[in-house]
Parts: structure tokens; sequence; C-alpha cells
């Protein structure tokens, strides 16, 4: 694609290494993004893709190895040198002032001013801007009110505000619309043409490409393979980021006796966070799932039946009344919940994994209150093993882990007791292919031991391909019972869409 | 690597280092310095401040202050010598950390039923509790000249004075509870990430009372041995004690965010405040310039621990 050595090649990295805390996260990546290219870069979560485009983007330093930016070595190299050489990274989570106006965002920094007063000239800058760059957004409208869709224009336009010449973007599409996304890479595209390079670090393979020029695929910290997007099927980077060794069973078998007894029974609940009169019931072994648009409140659903919210009705737990129920009382009685957000509600980030495992079963690994460490380590390991964690250092510190090893470590974290109901809420967001089919194996080999899985999930593929039976919910209440055997995606959309749009109209405030 | 392996290094054991160099230059400076008996007098002097920097320490890591400590003292110092004097000098000793447990308890109660922050709580009890102390004293100094009250203060057991066993014990068994057991892993989870601790079954609410208790019965059992060894109680008794105990902690490495610390970082704390002072009167030094060095030396303790903190 690019000639080699070449003033067309916009970053050179050689020999790069990359290690936090003296866990080696990136060894020996050789590579070179051409000026005018989109380069996809994908690989499993953990693989190392998101700290490459960081590196490169001047976010983190390399340990070892040198970064070339348009033949000069790139020393020092952090944000501030990125920017001034014209690389500019755009995060994952968008580092905008959600206060300030789009013009002010986008020329944060970079203001005119005289004599220290700013001269308020963002407005018209921006129109020139946008003119040029074929964007459309009101200069005053207010950051916060904007879609992130909206918000990540913003971000382009600041780089291109800067004249960045290679932008990196960080799983740009994991919160789009599919429009969006469509969007998103006509801008890529509009910017390739412009001559400028977009490094695309994504895990949404179809996205990489249907995009990319080149791709770069990661698998351990190891740079795989580097070829032209033409060349690769999505069997090929898959296998790539798999290293060949597991072949891709999309979701594990179902098993289940019909005549188990209930687990988990359900009644009339509502709650103030707006579940409405929700009813259901979940046999002894078995896979239920909720499907439901974005807000219909599924999770809202979660959080009253294990006591997170405060909420009304009939809980009964292997045919016993559960009354007064609190996170405590219901851990204690092992009905549980893995939470969503897992930064905010599910991993205690100042604690290394092992403690971060066991923090719902203390009383489990305690003696008269004072912790048996060996015992305690023994159940740690045995899940490490168990989900394939990575590393596989039970003192890891889990807040360097990427998102689907710290999603099995969530996971596990509920699997040390007994429990007798799981609450799985988004269990495989943001997680990569091979942690993605881990977990799946885990929720069937967890149905398979006697326990009633509730499971949540956007994806409605996912839901179908897991559960026996499944509800679907909108605005807090369960609307319909479906046949995951007997439904595909487009007949549940189809029935979402239905119901939301439906007669009960009154309903909503 | 390296970088970080230093910076990581420097922000773990800063207080470490910082007493290692005081100690280093006081030794060099001054003869009298390293003797045993200067030693442990730093260490009986600042025994009272140790054991009530050990209890914040939990408070913090929970995630709160407790800016009534210095009241509590004033409670226990009242009350030990209180009822010393009108019923018996042992139960007196007693007493004070239990009243001081009680007003923890308090104070735990009010933050987490009316939930809101200890920081603003504290002030409020702390007064309360200042206002019973001054009028349960009437405002005047309670005299307690009994050997039976005193020697807790004074004495010592086997050449070390009473107090320092005391507070080794009580700082030994604070930072087994934390590292070892499951209340302690409870507070640091609580102070880490409230929400994922109460998702992950704990009571947060019953945690943080427990630390605002530990703190509460640590300001007593300081008050008792303060009380003891100027042999009389007073009102005015631990004022301004609450900011030293929150600064050697802070200062020890204990993170003001909840979630991360250890206790015998906030008695190395307590001991880089006290060496501070120490040299300055074994130097003879001019005590106009001690705020000004201490200042200094709490500014460098804290620089260097946030450039490590960067460095992630």
């Amino acid at each position: 694609m690019a000639g080699t050595a070449s003033p067309s090649v916009a970053i050179r990295a050689q020999g790069l290494g990359v290690s936090f805390g003296g866990v080696s996260v990136l060894r020996d990546i050789t590579l070179d993004i051409a000026a005018g290219e989109i380069h996809g870069l994908v690989g499993e979560n953990g693989a190392g893709k998101s700290t490459l485009g960081k590196v490169l983007g001047g976010y983190y330093a390399a340990t070892t190895g040198q970064i070339e930016v348009f033949g000069q070595p790139a020393d020092p190299w952090n944000p501030r040198a990125a920017l001034a050489r014209g690389v500019a990274l755009m995060h994952q989570e968008l580092q905008l002032v959600p206060a300030m106006t789009v013009a002010q965002n986008v020329f944060l920094g970079i203001e005119d001013k005289s004599f220290g007063i700013l001269r308020r000239t963002e407005s018209t800058r921006l129109r020139a801007l946008m003119a040029s760059s074929g964007f459309t957004l009101d200069p005053g409208a207010v950051v916060a009110t904007l879609s992130i869709a909206d918000r990540q224009k913003i971000e382009i336009l600041r780089a291109l505000a800067r004249d960045a010449k290679v932008i990196v973007m960080d799983e740009p599409t994991s919160s789009l619309a599919k429009d969006e996304v469509n969007h998103l890479h006509q801008t890529m595209r509009a910017l390739r043409d412009a001559g400028r390079s977009v490094i695309y670090v994504s895990h949404f393979l179809d996205d990489i490409l249907a995009v990319s020029d080149r791709i770069t695929v990661l698998r351990d910290g190891d740079l795989v393979l580097t070829r032209p997007a033409a060349e690769l099927s999505k069997a090929d980077i898959v296998a790539a980021m798999l290293g060949g060794v597991k072949s891709q069973t999309p979701f594990p078998p179902k098993r289940l006796s019909m005549n188990a007894e209930f687990a988990l029974e359900v009644t009339d609940l509502v709650s103030d966070a707006g579940v409405r009169d929700v009813s259901l019931r979940i046999r002894k072994g078995e896979i239920v799932g909720l499907i439901g648009l974005v807000g219909s409140g599924r999770t809202e659903i979660a959080r009253a039946i294990v006591g997170a919210d405060p909420g009304r009705g009939t809980v009964r737990l292997t045919g016993q009344d559960y009354l007064r129920r609190t996170p405590y009382e219901s851990t204690k009685r092992g009905l549980v919940m893995v939470p969503e957000d897992r930064r905010k509600l599910g991993l205690v980030m100042t604690m290394p994994v092992r403690p971060n495992m066991t923090l719902p079963h203390l009383r489990r690994f305690a003696n008269r209150g004072w912790m048996r460490k060996a015992h305690e380590m023994r159940a740690v390991r045995d899940l490490i093993d168990y989900f394939q964690i990575r590393p596989a250092v039970a003192e890891g510190d889990v807040s360097f882990f990427s998102g689907g090893n710290q999603q099995k470590v969530l996971i596990g974290k509920w699997l040390v007791g007994d429990p007798k109901v799981v609450i799985l809420d988004e269990p495989s967001r943001g997680v990569d292919v091979g942690a993605r089919q881990r977990i799946h194996e885990a929720i069937a080999e967890l149905a398979a031991t006697g326990v009633a899985v509730l499971m949540i999930s956007s994806e409605i593929e996912e839901v179908l391909g897991l559960a026996h039976r499944a509800y679907l919910v909108d605005r807090g209440r369960i609307v319909e019972e479906i046949d995951p055997a007997k439904s595909d995606e487009a007949t549940v959309l189809d029935a979402l869409f239905r119901h939301q749009s439906g007669n009960d109209a009154s309903l909503t405030p | 690597m390296t970088r970080f392996a230093v910076a990581r290094f420097l922000q773990g054991y800063a207080v470490l280092i910082m007493i290692v160099i005081l100690m280093t230059t006081l030794t060099a400076m001054s003869d009298s310095f390293l003797s045993a008996q200067n030693l442990l007098n730093i260490l009986n002097q600042n025994a009272p401040l140790a054991i009530m920097a050990a209890a914040m320490t939990l408070v913090v890591i929970a995630g709160g202050f407790d800016l009534s400590v210095g009241a509590i003292f004033a409670m226990g110092a009242v009350v030990s010598a209180w009822v010393a004097l009108h019923f018996d000098p042992v139960v007196g000793l007693l007493l004070a950390p239990f009243v001081g447990l009680l007003l923890g308890v308090v104070n735990g109660l009010v933050i987490t039923m009316l939930n809101v922050h200890s920081f603003l709580a504290t002030i409020a009890t702390s007064l309360i509790f200042k206002g019973i102390a001054v009028v349960m004293s009437d405002g005047r100094l309670i005299p307690v000249r009994m050997d039976a009250f005193t020697w807790l203060g004074r004495e010592k057991l086997g050449g070390v004075f009473v107090s320092i066993w005391v507070m080794l014990g009580f700082a030994l068994l604070l930072g087994f509870v934390l590292t070892r057991s499951s209340l302690g892993r409870q507070i640091l989870a609580v102070g880490g990430n409230q929400e994922a601790a109460i998702l992950s079954g704990i009571r947060a609410n019953r945690i943080k009372v427990i630390t605002f208790a530990a703190a509460g019965f640590a300001a007593g059992l300081a008050a008792s041995i303060a009380t003891s060894r100027v042999s009389m109680g007073q009102a005015s008794a631990g004022t301004g004690l609450e900011l030293e105990a929150i600064a050697a902690v802070i200062l020890g490495g204990t993170s003001i965010y909840g979630g991360v610390g250890a206790v015998w970082r906030s008695i190395a704390g307590v001991m880089l405040l006290a060496l501070i002072n120490n040299g300055f009167n074994i130097l003879n030094a001019d005590p106009f310039y001690r705020d000004l060095t201490t200042g200094l030396i709490i500014l460098a303790a804290i620089g260097v621990s946030a450039s490590g903190k960067r460095a992630r």
C-alpha cells in the first residue's frame, strides 16, 4: 500500500513494547500507518488494540521501541507533542466540556485572543471549518444537550481545527446507532480522501471491514498480521484473533428439563424506578431472557427483584416468600445480580482481582471474621482458570485489565458461592469474541447445574441464542413472552416496536 | 518500566523516605537525638495522637472524615477525670473509650441515616460533644491527683511507657483488622466503590458506622492516656487534634478519596510530624520557623506521592 521509507508514511512504529505495572501489554509492534489511509486495529479485548491506538496517539508512552512521525523521531511523545505533530486521539469516552458550546469545545485551548482577552470569534471560525469539512452542527449548542454522534463530530472537528493529519479513533461506534455509524464511516472516508490518516480501533469487525484500507490484527499483545482489507474476510480476521485454536461455535447447546420447580417467582412487582406490574417465573436450570429497547426498564426490573431499588410486590425464592429485599439479604439467599456497568457498579477498582472476586462471599472465606487467605486464593485461582482470565494474576490490578477480562472477573465473583438465581445485566457488553464465547459457555454451564438465570441483553441475537424463554419489556412492563426457538432478531425487533407504538400511549406521561 | 517502578515506589513509601532523611539529618546535627530515651519520649508524647490517627485511617479509607474526634477527646478527658474523682479512677480510665465509642456510633448514625457528608455532620456533632463536655465540667479543670489514675500516662512496663504499649497494641490490632479480616475487606470495598460494595451484599452503612465507632473509641482511649498523664481533665483538651490526626493519615499516604491506605502509614505520618517538632526542640531552632518548616515538609511528602499517582 504505502511505499516504504517514503514521505507517505505518516507514523512508523518500530519494536514498540508497552507494559503497565510489570504486565506486558504490547510486545515488539512494528507497523507503518500510511498517509491517507484508514487503518483498522482489531483484536480481542486485552489483545492491546486500544493500547496501541493510545500509544500511536501519544496518550501512553511506549516502554521500548521508537515512533517516527512523518519521518521525524517522536521524542518526547505525549498528547501535547502528538497534537503539535498533527496526531490527534479521540478517546472512547469523549473528552468534552459538557457545559460549553460546540464552538467553545472545538477551539478549547486554541481560542483567538488579544492580550489574554477572548475575542469570541469561535462561531465564525467553526462555520468556516464546517464548510470545509462538510459537517453541520449548531456552533452555539451546548454540548450536554447533544447526542453522542454529534459529540463525536465535535471531537473530529476539534482534531481538524488543530490541523490533525492522523486521527486515532478508539471504539468510536460503541454507542452509535446504525445510521450514525454509516455517517461516521463517510466522515472517515472524507478525511482519507483529503489525505489524512485514520486509525480505527474497534471490536466491530463488520465496521472495520466496511471502511478500512488496511487491517492490523493483534493477539495477546503481539501483532499477528497487517494486510489490505480487500484480502481479508471476517473469518480470516476471527481466525487470526483467536489464533486458530478455537472454532467458533456460536452458542452452547440448550439443556433443560421443563418439569423442574420454580427457583424465582415474581408477582406484580412495582418500583419507583418505573417497574410496573411485572410477573415472571424462572425454573431451576432455566435461562430466561429479558429483551427490550434501551430505556425499557430491564435493568430496573432486575434492581427491584434483588432489592437494590425499593419495590412492592411478591418475590418467592425456591418456593419461599422473600420479603424486605435488600442486596445484603439477596446475596445471603443466593439471589444475585451482575450489574451492567463494570466500573461504576461492578468492580472495586482500588482492589486487586482476588478481593474483588470474593467480596460477596466473605463469610465463606472467613473464620470468626478473619480471612483465610489460602482458601480464598484457591477459589480465585480456580475461577481464573475456569474463565481463562488474562493476565492470570490473582493479585493483578483490575483497573489495568481489558474490558473482557474485567467482565470475567465480575461474573466470576458471583459464581464463588452457590447462587440459586443469577441475574446478568448485559453480560457481554464491550467484550470481544473470545471472552464473549467464554461467558456464554459459563452461563450455559451455570444453568446446567440447576441455577436459574435471568439474562438482560441489548443483543437480541444473544438472548435468542442462549435463553430457553424470553420476555419482551416495554416501559417497565412485560408485554409478551416468546419462544426463542421460533423467533429471530427481525420478528423480535418488530414486536418491540409494535408494542412501543402500541395502544397504551396513554400510560406514558 | 523503570520510571514507572521508581514513581510507584516513591508514591508508596514517600513517608518512610522522609522519616529516614529527617532522622539521618537530625542524627548528624545533634548528639542527643539518636538516644533510646529521646526516641521513646517522642513515641510516648505522640501515643494519643497515633491512636487517634490509626482509627482515623479506617474512617478515611471508608470514604469519610471525622472532625469530631477532638471533641470526643475532650468528652473523654472530662468523663474520665469526673468519674475518677467522684467514683473510681480505674473505672474513669476504662469508661472514656466506651463513651467515645458511643459518640462515634452517634456520628455514624447521623451520617448514614440523614445521608449527609461526614465532613458536615461531624462539624456539627463536634460542637455538640464539646458543648456537653463544657457543661459537664462546668468549664473548670478537674484535677485527679491519684496514682491509680496517673499510672496509664506515666508508668513504664519493661522500661517502656505503658502508653507506647497501648498504642502499639491498638495500631497492630487495627492494622490486622484492615488487612486480614472480613471487616477490613469490607471497609476497603466501601471506600473503593460504595455502589459495587452494596450490590455485593455489603451493608455499607453498617461498615461506615463501625469506622466512626472505632474513631470515637480511639479518641476516648487517647483521652484516658493524656488525661492520666497530666492528671486533670478539661473540656478544652484535644482542640485541633482532629486536624492533626487527619493530616497524619493523609501524610502517610492513605488516599483522601478512600479505598486505599494502611494503618502503619498513619503511624508513620504521626512520627514524621513528631520528628519535625522534636528536631526544632533539640536543635534549639527558632520556633518561629516551625510551622513554615512543617508545612513545607508536608507539601514535599504529598507532592512526591501525587507525582507517583500521575505516572499511572
